[in-house]
């Protein structure tokens, strides 16, 4: 199957997010780390069949965010994040 | 309004199952009664967590299809071929059990009822739940934006919410529905039988002109095809909200 047909929203993210950050996360902007641009994090895209989750950048692809969970640990990595404005 | 989803961190919670509702074939609405439900805004979801007997867990994510005025919370669920939690759901969940679940999330897909510019809503199949939260939050509250819904379906059996959009539409107060049949057709259908495309959005959408606030919803090549097409109307991308199901829909 086509990878991109798996493709979801950033909106499939909030419920692992909200464990996390105590502010509703997808009206959050983020800036991407590879080209710069700034969307709502809900705008972006996301991928979540895979172990973790991934958000991915809306125009250049670059992975934004990671969330992965092994048993009862979260971790999350956002080197692919320049910042987030909540 | 209060804005529900500015708050703290989100936990699991329990919900009685009060009502099932076969909305077609395939497609059962659930409406719960969730103890302390803080209320929602239309568009958001809610997390589904199954727990097997042996520990085994399964999460979903379904979209609110009840109005933040209504008395109970109510979700609706596709069942799909291969779907684990949501053959459950539509297949052996009874009045009586409890869910677990998480919510409200989400504010993105979401439609502010203070904002007066009128609703562009196209959803392809299941898609159309989170709208239809939109459109009996609209009803609920009386409010008179200019509202269509392009609703694609695969044949006239399979159209949720049938009978309640033909009387919300028969209101007067602004709304319409304009389905697309892709798959079979009653005889003597007049109205669409295609999947959607450009030239049907640009005989139904609002114009961009009338700067409308669109809002798309179904599965992801559905949603790809409609927001690239909005756009090549000259909808401004920010003014185009998508919510993505995956390859399946449901």
């Amino acid at each position: 199957m086509d990878d991109r047909a798996l493709m979801v929203d950033g909106n499939a993210l909030a419920g692992e997010l909200s464990e996390v950050f105590s502010q509703e996360m997808t009206m959050a902007r983020v800036a991407c780390g590879g080209c710069g641009a700034v969307e709502q994090l809900g705008a972006d895209h996301a991928y979540i069949q895979a172990p973790g989750m991934v958000l991915r950048c809306l125009h250049c692809d670059q992975v934004l965010l990671v969330m992965t969970r092994t048993g009862d640990r979260l971790r999350v990595s956002l080197t692919g994040t320049r910042w987030m404005d909540l | 309004m209060a804005r529900a989803a500015v708050r703290g961190r989100l936990s699991w919670a329990l919900g009685d199952v009060v009502e099932l509702i076969d909305e077609t074939r395939r497609v059962r609405s659930i409406v719960l009664d969730v103890p302390d439900w803080p209320g929602h805004r239309a568009g958001q979801h809610v997390d589904v967590r199954l727990t097997a007997e042996d520990g085994y867990q399964a999460q979903r994510s379904y979209s609110i299809a009840s109005a933040p005025d209504d008395a109970r919370l109510a979700i609706t669920v596709e069942s799909l071929p291969d779907g684990e939690v949501s053959s459950y759901l539509v297949g052996e969940l009874r009045v009586g059990d409890k869910l677990e679940l998480r919510g409200p999330i989400g504010g993105y897909f979401v439609w502010d009822p203070d904002r007066t510019e009128p609703l562009f809503l196209v959803a392809g199949g299941s898609g159309v739940v989170p709208l239809m939260s939109m459109i009996r939050e609209r009803h609920a509250i009386g409010a008179t934006v200019p509202t269509k819904l392009l609703f694609s379906s695969r044949a006239r059996d399979d159209v949720i919410y049938r009978d309640e959009l033909e009387q919300l539409a028969s209101a007067g107060d602004g709304f319409e529905v304009i389905h697309t049949l892709t798959r079979m057709q009653p005889d003597g259908w007049t109205g669409y039988a295609r999947r959607v495309d450009t030239q049907m959005l640009s005989e139904v959408a609002w114009p961009a002109s009338e700067m409308p606030a669109s809002f798309v919803c179904g599965p992801t090549p559905f949603v790809e095809a409609v927001a690239s097409a909005l756009v090549s109307l000259g909808h401004p991308a920010p003014a185009i909200k998508t919510e993505r199901f995956g390859p399946t829909g449901g």
